[in-house]
């Protein structure tokens, strides 16, 4: 199980936190997924057989958000 | 998705365009040029309503009914009935709010964005050959030994090889002031080396460091709702759904469109479900920063509604060593005291151990005294010899055993010291009683105000729980005015007693240093660790005083109360901002423009309310005057 902690840019409305949660979990492979919505956080854990770090921070990047850093353990 | 991207991107400058097409539109007014007025409104409404509509959308593809949508349906309906200024000023107004409430946002979320940045980046890590190498933090390695130089942060958690400097701790301990550190001691990550140079062999790294888990844990906290966010979010979900359907229901029954719309914009919820979250982000950011580590929102609320504190004694309210708190001579010399340190000084009992360092602490020299012999005797005492004279150093009855006999003035200052739940010591030169000292569990300076300072702010009882015996629970109970005490109690009778007072309906906070009383830290309503930056007292309390202060107990407890009135606060002036736009609109006073100028000043209020909290601060306890004399009465 590998774990990802994605920076973005500052979150401004809640909803957004809800868009990021959903889409994350419907990917299969995905784990859990915890928005941090103040920190501006997403913590996922993860398959990495089933699915990459970089595939998961483009789910993000694709609704719109800007993923500032990743780290990936 | 590319197109949202980019909108979201540049959404200032959309916003700074509105606002320009805006002016245009009112110059044109002004100047009565029609085309100019009309058009530059049509642009405006239609630019700006872009970012709002995507919005809209994509909340709804997650089956949320955002208030993105109520303002979109409003604004393209304004549009559609050829309102074209209201359309614009009201998507307008509804973007700009939204940066100054990003913007001020920003700044409630300072204090943990500054946390995180003090995070180490670099380390200097000391190779098999001793070549340093910069690596970047995260590749360090648990057994590396680390270079840390002067100014510069310790990378890791870790234990120091080499080297000896003063280290500030302010961002594990909230206390800024240096601690002396050399070869073996412990030095924590995000720690800044003030001067020296140390090799620091790693023990954790990374997210695993103490510092690692702070920011984890604030970071999480401020995202743990109160129970008045919660119930705003359930009430949020079903009230934007209502305000559509109410707006729906009002348009048929007038059959009026224009008030269908503008009821749309006046219902929006925007204060409502900023206004909670905001005061808590506020509040654990404050007490972040002033080394009181609160694990969220409902920990919040439930701390401001403690009425019961239990405090563990040992540790906790008094520093958990003995020192001599008594001393009475009865000549003219400091012969027997000299005498004593010189016995004692071979003897590894801790009333012997107090002794000694009283002794070293009036820098008296002692060393040349030689003791020719020295014999223990049970239940006693010591009974030496020490230059050819006897020497008996113990209790009442090693005296009594020798017939020594003491004076009034000796037994009334030995009962002085009984009674406050001291141990005492004689000491005997031939015979002739030369002092008599006192020693005791000292009480932490300070605790006394901090307690008091509580019962104003609230707290009805103070109860003290301890493994030592009744006489000094007792004599350390009454110095500090506790309410109540149990004494010679095992970990889990604690958790007994806590359970008790949880039975009497009341809410009780339990304040232990983390380690031994995790039993009745987790058992209790809010449970209070002071821990000087250990793991176990991060994770299993609820609130850690970082640097294991009484004054930081006192702020904690303070920001609870008003970190909970403050949202209280936010949530009347969101509710009656409502209540105050539909009595305006009711009056007729109130359109739609008018009314999200309102609504977004009332966000706008609501956050600089919260940042309030950011600026809270106790106020010190102030020394008591007549503690210090009665000490120094007693030493002297």
């Amino acid at each position: 199980m590998s774990k990802a902690i994605l920076q973005l840019d500052a979150l401004s409305c809640p909803s957004c936190m809800q868009k990021i949660q959903g889409a994350l979990e419907k990917q299969a492979g995905v784990e859990t997924v915890k928005v941090l919505f103040n920190a501006a956080k997403v913590k996922a854990e993860f398959d990495a057989d089933r699915i990459s770090a970089d595939q998961l921070s483009n789910t993000v990047t694709d609704l719109g958000y800007e993923v500032k850093s990743m780290k990936v353990k | 998705m590319k197109f949202q991207r980019f909108i979201n991107q540049h959404i200032n400058q959309i916003t700074l365009i509105t606002a320009a097409l805006i002016g245009i539109g009112l110059l044109g007014l002004i100047t009565k040029i029609g085309w100019l007025y009309t058009w530059s409104f049509i642009l405006a409404s239609i630019i700006s309503a872009v970012p709002i509509v995507l919005r809209a959308f994509s909340a709804l593809r997650f089956k949320t009914i955002s208030i993105e949508l109520l303002v979109s349906i409003a604004v393209v309906g304004a549009f559609i009935i050829g309102e074209y200024n209201e359309s614009a000023i009201v998507t307008f107004l509804f973007l700009f709010g939204t940066f100054l409430e990003n913007k001020t946002l920003a700044k409630t979320r300072h204090s943990i964005k500054d946390l995180t940045e003090m995070a180490p980046t670099t380390a200097l890590v000391i190779g098999e050959h001793d070549q340093i190498e910069e690596t970047d933090v995260d590749l360090v390695d648990t057994g590396d030994v680390v270079l840390v130089k002067t100014g510069a942060q310790v990378p890791v958690d870790g234990r120091i090889v080499s080297g000896s400097g003063h280290v500030n701790e302010a961002s594990i301990t909230g206390e800024a002031k240096l601690v002396s550190k050399t070869s073996g001691d412990s030095v924590y990550s995000g720690t800044i080396l003030d001067n020296g140079t140390l090799k620091v062999q790693a023990t954790k790294v990374g997210d695993d460091t103490t510092f690692g888990k702070i920011v984890e844990l604030v970071e999480n906290a401020q995202d743990t709702k109160s129970p008045a966010e919660k119930f705003i979010d359930r009430f949020a979900t079903y009230y934007t759904p209502a305000v559509l359907i109410i707006a729906a229901l009002v348009g048929i029954i007038f059959s009026d469109f224009r008030l269908a719309i503008t009821v749309l914009v006046l219902g929006c919820p925007g204060a409502l479900v900023i206004g909670a979250p905001v005061s808590n982000v506020a509040g654990i950011g404050n007490g972040a920063k002033h080394g009181v580590l609160v694990k969220g929102g409902d920990v919040m609320n439930t701390l401001s509604h403690v009425d019961t504190i239990i405090f563990d004694k040992t540790g906790t309210l008094t520093e958990g060593k003995t020192a001599v708190t008594h001393f009475h001579t009865y000549s003219d010399d400091e012969k027997g005291l000299l005498v004593a340190a010189a016995v004692e000084s071979q003897s590894d009992h801790p009333l012997a151990k107090a002794v000694v360092d009283f002794v070293q602490s009036k820098h008296l020299d002692f060393s040349d005294i030689s003791v020719t012999s020295s014999n223990t005797i049970k239940g006693r005492g010591i009974n030496a010899l020490v230059n050819q004279e006897r020497v008996l150093i113990g209790n009442q009855r090693l005296m009594a055993d020798n017939r020594i006999e003491l004076s009034t003035k000796q037994l009334d200052d030995l009962h002085a010291i009984q009674r406050q739940g001291s141990s005492s010591v004689i000491v005997a030169v031939n015979h002739s009683v030369q002092v008599i000292i006192g020693i005791s569990d000292v009480v932490r300076t300070g605790v006394k105000e901090s307690l008091q300072q509580l019962k104003k702010m609230g707290v009805k009882k103070t109860v003290m729980l301890t493994g030592d015996n009744q006489l000094t629970a007792q004599a350390v109970a009454k110095q500090l005015q506790i309410d109540e005490l149990h004494a010679d109690l095992l970990p889990e009778q604690k958790v007994t007693f806590v359970k008790q007072f949880q039975n009497e309906d009341q809410k009780v906070a339990f304040v232990g240093d983390g380690i031994n009383d995790s039993p009745s830290i987790a058992t209790a309503d809010i449970g209070i660790a002071m821990g000087s930056g250990t793991d176990v007292a991060v994770e299993t309390s609820d609130v850690v005083l970082m640097s294991s202060g009484f004054d930081e107990l006192v702020h904690a407890f303070g920001l609870a109360k008003k970190t909970v009135l403050n949202t209280k606060e936010n949530i009347i002036i969101a509710v009656g901002t409502v209540v105050f736009l539909l009595i305006g609109l009711i009056a007729g006073y109130i359109y739609m423009a008018s009314g999200m100028l309102v609504h977004e000043a009332s966000i706008l209020v609501v956050i600089f309310n919260a940042m309030r909290l950011i600026q809270y601060q106790t106020k010190l306890p102030k020394i008591d005057v007549d503690q210090v004399t009665e000490s120094r009465v007693k030493l002297s």
